[in-house]
């Protein structure tokens, strides 16, 4: 209840605080000076376009989008990303002078470049989202807090909620994901830690997502999310969905995501020849999978060969001893 | 706001050069129509001069007070200016729409929008 609060008089605190926000980013006077109550939504969406503006680095992006529209200070941004203070607001203030001295626009792109705009402004906020879910909860927070005022200000756009749908049912398994630091598979998660209401939130922004005709990425991200959630997953349909998904995007993430749901759904062999079609040798999941899906075909020296493979690419403690022990478990 | 887009050739086939005679007439035709519409573009000021390849650039240090010149341009001919033209319009957004009709950013080169001031 006090957090609720608290979040309500934080999201007042930072409408009133826009105009100062503007100011930091040195848009047109004319902009300021129609800044009063009504107008505040609106600007609020032209400064998210203008942070998540395509000239900008990526890096700049992400850290103007947290500063400008989050109200992190930049030592809570400098301390997210660990780089030091001094460099983070080196790239605040360079990113600031380019918007103004290249002529970036304070706008709402028109019709013709918002699909890849928009994008671009979705890919911002995901990164904020996957920073904080590899552990950094904080950050987590911030994106969904973001994707909410994003869906306010853009109720028609599918991606948008489809884009909030899926951080709210990820970030709903997260204190499930992981066991006294070791990683913990969805299959094995104790749902009891599942937070419920914020599943049953993400579901409603998928369905008005659905409803609004939305099959984009995100949209399609989050219906698997969605379906991941159920208990038994319905694999056929996940396959599905990640072909889909891998059509549209040309991810071969997503293709690989297919195999395994295809595995699940019972077909061992056609999971491993989707596998092994993939480029994605630096991709430890890709070994893994592969090691898994070798072990469940019985051609055990090549599992371990291939699990071999993966601990030599991961980087996380909690996934290495996790292969490590699958390594352990294979028999001989 | 006042820009001034350079363009890189990089491997975009320029006329005369065997790759260029690699092109159909259409494609050739379509090159200079393309360059004529942005040209003609409202806010566009041409470079009133062609530049010659960079092959043929001389490149100039002065080092302890000694003058050194080099043969080529400054940085890789691939990387070199092979034209320019300034453009005042809304926004960056405007000229990166101008840039992005520009032929030598489709055919293997590039085009670097740098906003310019009154000096």
């Amino acid at each position: 209840m006090t957090t609720a609060r608290n979040r309500a008089i934080d999201r007042i605190r930072r409408d009133r605080t826009l105009a100062t926000k503007v100011r930091l980013l040195d848009v047109p006077e004319t902009v300021e000076d129609d800044m009063d109550e009504t107008t505040i939504p609106d600007e609020r969406l032209e400064l998210v376009f203008t942070c998540c503006h395509p000239a900008l680095a990526i890096d700049a992006q992400v850290a103007l989008t947290l500063r400008t529209l989050g109200g992190l200070s930049t030592e809570e941004i400098a301390r997210a990303f660990l780089v030091p203070e001094a460099t983070m607001n080196k790239r605040l203030v360079r990113a600031k002078h380019k918007i103004k001295a290249a002529g970036i626009p304070f706008r709402v792109p028109p019709a013709h470049l918002l699909p890849d705009r928009l994008a671009a402004v979705l890919a911002v906020l995901y990164l904020i989202f996957n920073e904080g879910y590899g552990g950094r909860g904080d950050l987590a927070a911030e994106a969904i807090r973001l994707g909410r005022a994003l869906v306010d200000l853009m109720p028609d756009e599918p991606e948008v909620r489809g884009l909030l749908a899926l951080m709210l049912m990820n970030d709903a398994r997260r204190d499930a994901r992981f066991a006294d630091g070791e990683v913990v598979l969805l299959r094995d998660q104790n749902r009891s830690l599942w937070n419920l209401d914020q599943i049953a939130e993400g579901r409603t922004a998928l369905e008005r997502a659905l409803a609004l005709g939305g099959r984009g990425p995100y949209v399609l991200q989050a219906a698997i999310a969605s379906l991941h959630l159920e208990d038994p997953q319905d694999w056929a349909q996940l396959a599905a969905l990640y072909g889909e998904l891998a059509r549209l995007t040309g991810s071969s993430v997503a293709e690989l995501n297919r195999a395994a749901a295809i595995a699940e759904a019972g077909d061992v062999e056609a999971a491993l020849a989707v596998v092994e079609r993939l480029e994605l040798d630096r991709y430890h999941y890709l070994h893994a999978t592969r090691a898994e899906l070798l072990r469940r075909l019985d051609r055990l020296e090549e599992s371990r060969a291939a699990y071999g493979r993966a601990l030599e690419l991961v980087h996380s403690d909690a996934e290495r001893r996790f292969l490590e022990q699958r390594l352990v478990e294979l028999p001989d | 706001m006042k820009y001034m887009l350079l363009i890189h050739q990089g491997n975009t086939p320029l006329p005369g050069s065997p790759e260029w005679e690699r092109l159909s007439e259409e494609e050739q035709k379509s090159v200079y129509a393309d360059y004529q519409a942005i040209n003609q573009t409202p806010g566009v000021t041409p470079a009133d001069v062609w530049m010659e390849a960079p092959e043929t650039a001389t490149t100039v240090r002065v080092e302890k007070g000694e003058t050194l010149t080099t043969d080529g341009p400054f940085v890789a001919v691939k990387e070199a200016l092979g034209g320019y033209l300034f453009y005042e319009g809304d926004d960056l957004d405007a000229a990166i729409e101008l840039a992005s009709r520009i032929p030598a950013a489709r055919m293997g080169g590039a085009v670097e929008i740098r906003p310019t001031k009154e000096g």
